[in-house]
């Protein structure tokens, strides 16, 4: 592939579109992860459920961003359920389980992975829409309109978040617990259900992103994996707990990987989360806009 | 002392085996649960010792497998030779993983190893020397040397395996080296000022499991007659190397022995009527459903049953 | 009589916050030095340094005339210095001897039977041998401080650190602790002591040192410490 400035312009475009994207898809594990210091690896196969809830809800007629609406509720009420099990199992018993809180992610990731491939079976599926296919021209570029719909799905959704996190009570709340409990139960807050509502908001978030997921491209069950590269990449290289920095990391990660995919081909694309999060946490574990 | 009476007892059993008229599915079979005793042993070393969850075992196996397989097309090397080859390689992996991650929290291990798995298969893809993305195939050799098949052989050598895994295992356990990880996961900070080099142990585990699991994938591309990436690094070596130790039980080293002739031979009774997916779902539940439940496994099944039945 | 600890112009910092500002500290072997401060005035920030959980960004430390700032902890408990923490940290899987055992193999080399009898006097000395087989679990609060001194014994320290010991405990248990501290000194080893309690610290110290925002503000008896205007605005405000 030779190189030109007019590609890597393209490149970067597109690299810009992707990342807010993949900004979107760590934003629940931002909160999960980075606040809260959950090791929730199971977080790409949940966003990886609420791409298949769209897609299923799809062969209804619904609209994947509908779709993904619809299951915000359901997928917030089974994640504040989900972390009080994983409470009440894991973190109550002490340190001695920190193995056995990450085996249960795992667990948990090897079952949804199974049961989606057992559910839908291992090839591809893709959803219908007005602004899948075709794509809006501007000089020699072509920007496809479902990415333009997924940045704008996943700049809403950051913004929204950003906002509920710094302006609401109960999100500056979210932002306290992990650091300071105590605090919190002294404002006659508990914390237990802040956690509740955080790992709640994190999950309802990824019903949202998986639509957007499915929007974007076709999906298949291993998806996951390459997944947990990207949003950790995405969570590690904003610091954990840092929202605006989930937003920077995603954009860097997006155009990095966009000029890989441009130049190196589709092969190599995968490896740069892999590999941008091996170096950060080889020479600056703490991120780039880390607390 | 019982337990090496123990070790050679099984070693002669197994050589008498390998010479008697046994059906040759006993051998198939036996192969798949000796192997497992290696990774769920390999796994627990730095599991269960030490704390650190290896996500990426497929990428230790198919490594070793596929450095085995390097060794036979470019050397014409004996399986032993193999067999060495691809623990030191496999080690040096672990060991370079465990450099860049363990000085930070146990997740970024975990996830350092999923990468491996996906830069392996990559690696192995892009390589038509070794059969690339479709793979290749091998032609066992006729003879078994000193025994009447090459397949017989095998799993005496599996059987050695096994045994250097649970010894290694054992040895690790109860020595003050054990005491050491043990030490470094209750809590590193006390455990570095009573004097334990704790990043040296850590990264002593990660080669020492690293190395195992690679010498338990060395011998695949001889048993399959073939070999490929897409099955080579596949799920079901993930789910089973968690499983198993986690089942059996980790604090001890009996525990993963149990866990994998349990789990191995489930599977390999159970294979044959469902699918494989509903294999690997089976032991993700089963996973689950004692992490959460008894987390200590059967060997703390056990131990309780024992204590309160005084 | 030898200095046993020198620590020279050392400092320390947090992101944007400053934890230690050019501290520097002189340790005579056998003494017993008493560290106070305001929470937040970079007590275990500095125990730390020293330990070698933190490694400081400017200065020296020298121990036995040796310089350690570059050394891992473990290295430099095997030079003979050891701590115990504020919030005990005790080994949970193991029994309140094998808690023991840790430091007699890694630091002193022992195992076996050896490693298991001064395990034991150790325990005695502390009141705790009986409850020798017994998980960490069962153990009280006064139980476990003391546990964590007993475990910092058995790295056969030159210099002890103890990090507010007797946070949270009772008048007579307060007495138990301090009466440990003083026979260990009375054996030859050098302690700083940090604490809030304050009777304790003044009648427990030779020296007392008082840091605030980072700075040694005082240094010299107790009763000077205590009388120095600087060291009451820091505890008590304007």
């Amino acid at each position: 592939m030779t190189f030109s400035f007019d590609l890597l312009f393209e490149a970067i475009l597109f690299g810009i579109l992707l990342g807010g994207f993949y900004a979107a898809v760590s934003l629940g594990l931002s909160v999960s992860f980075g606040l809260l210091d959950i090791p929730n690896v199971a977080h790409p196969a949940v966003l990886l459920l609420g791409a298949y809830g769209a897609f299923s809800l799809g062969q209804y007629g619904v609209d994947p961003i509908v779709a993904g609406l619809l299951l915000m509720p359901v997928f917030f009420i089974a994640g504040a359920l989900f972390y009080k099990t994983y409470y009440l199992v894991f973190e109550r018993r002490g340190d001695a389980a920190a193995v056995n809180g990450l085996a249960f992610f795992f667990g948990v990731v090897f079952i949804i992975e199974v049961g989606l491939v057992i559910w839908y079976g291992v090839d591809q599926q893709s959803a219908t829409a007005a602004y899948i296919g075709g794509s809006l021209e501007l000089g020699d570029i072509r920007l496809p309109y479902r990415l333009l719909a997924a940045f704008s799905v996943a700049l809403v959704m950051a913004l929204a978040l950003s906002l509920y996190l710094s302006k609401t009570f109960y999100g500056r709340a979210i932002k306290a617990v992990g650091q300071d409990e105590g605090a919190l139960r002294l404002m006659g807050v508990d914390p237990v259900k802040v956690k509740q509502l955080a790992f709640g908001i994190a999950t309802g978030v990824n019903a949202l992103a998986g639509a957007v997921l499915l929007i974007l491209a076709p999906i298949e069950p291993t998806m996951d994996r390459i997944y947990i590269g990207r949003t950790f990449c995405v969570v590690v290289l904003a610091g954990l707990g840092s929202m605006s920095g989930t937003l920077a990391a995603g954009l860097i990660l997006g155009i990095a990987e966009s000029i890989v995919l441009m130049f190196l081909g589709a092969s190599w694309a995968p490896a740069v989360a892999f590999g941008l999060l091996m170096v950060m946490l080889g020479f600056r574990p703490q991120g780039l806009f880390g607390r | 002392m019982r337990f090496w009476l123990s070790c050679a007892a099984i070693s002669i059993g197994a050589v008498f085996l390998a010479f008697s008229g046994a059906n040759n599915y006993l051998f198939f079979a036996g192969f798949v649960v000796l192997q497992s005793i290696v990774l769920a042993s390999a796994w627990n070393i730095l599991g269960g010792y030490a704390g650190y969850v290896n996500f990426g075992v497929p990428a230790f196996i198919g490594a070793g497998a596929y450095a085995a397989l390097m060794m036979h097309l470019a050397f014409a090397a004996p399986l032993l030779l193999q067999i060495a080859v691809a623990g030191i390689i496999t080690g040096l992996i672990g060991f370079l993983v465990g450099l860049l991650t363990v000085r930070l929290r146990g997740i970024f291990f975990s996830i350092a190893t999923v990468a491996l798995v996906f830069i392996f298969e990559t690696l192995v893809m892009n390589t038509p020397f070794l059969g690339g993305a479709t793979g290749m195939q091998l032609t066992r050799p006729e003879s078994g040397g000193l025994f009447p098949s090459y397949m017989r052989m095998l799993v005496v050598v599996m059987t050695g395996l096994a045994i250097l895994a649970v010894a290694t295992a054992r040895y690790v356990q109860e020595s003050h080296i054990g005491r050491g990880l043990r030490a470094v996961r209750d809590s590193e900070e006390a455990a570095e000022c009573s004097g334990v080099p704790t990043l040296k142990l850590k990264l002593l585990a990660c080669a020492l499991s690293g190395a195992l699991l690679g010498a338990a994938g060395a011998p695949l591309p001889m048993y399959l007659s073939y070999i490929e990436p897409a099955s080579t690094f596949n799920l079901l070596y993930a789910v089973s190397a968690l499983a198993m130790p986690i089942i059996g039980g980790m604090s001890h080293w009996i525990g993963p022995v149990i866990g994998a002739i349990i789990l191995a031979s489930l599977q390999q009774i159970v294979t044959v009527t469902i699918s494989s997916e509903l294999n690997v779902l089976v032991v993700g539940l089963l996973l689950v459903v004692f992490v959460v439940a008894a987390p200590e496994g059967i060997v703390g099944l056990v131990k309780r049953w024992k204590s309160s039945s005084k | 009589m030898e200095i046993l600890l020198k620590v020279n112009q050392i400092s320390k910092h947090f992101g944007g916050f400053t934890a230690l500002n050019g501290v520097s500290l002189e340790l005579k072997r056998g003494e017993r030095l008493g560290l106070i401060g305001p929470n937040g005035s970079g007590k275990t920030t500095l125990i730390n340094c020293i330990s070698g959980a933190l490694v400081n960004e400017s200065g020296q430390i020298l121990f036995r005339g040796q310089s350690i700032a570059n050394l891992p902890a473990y290295r430099r408990t095997r030079l003979g210095i050891a701590r115990s923490f504020q919030i005990p940290r005790p080994f949970r899987s193991m029994t309140v001897l094998e808690n023991l055992l840790v430091p007699l193999s890694y630091v002193g080399g022992l195992t076996g039977k050896e490693a298991n009898r001064r395990a034991e006097e150790i325990l005695s000395g502390m009141g705790l041998a009986v409850k020798m087989h017994q998980g960490c679990s069962q153990l009280s609060q006064v139980e476990l401080r003391k546990l964590e001194l007993a475990r910092a014994m058995a790295a056969d320290p030159q210099l002890l650190i103890s990090d507010e010991a007797m946070a949270g405990l009772a008048g007579t248990e307060i007495d138990e602790v301090l009466a440990i501290l003083h026979t260990l000194n009375q054996k030859g080893i050098t302690i700083i002591m940090i604490e809030h309690i304050m009777q304790a610290v003044m009648s427990f110290s030779e020296r007392v040192v008082c840091l605030d925002a980072g700075q040694i503000i005082c240094e010299g008896t107790p009763a000077e410490v205590v009388a120095d205007p600087y060291v009451q605005r820091a505890y008590l405000g304007d």
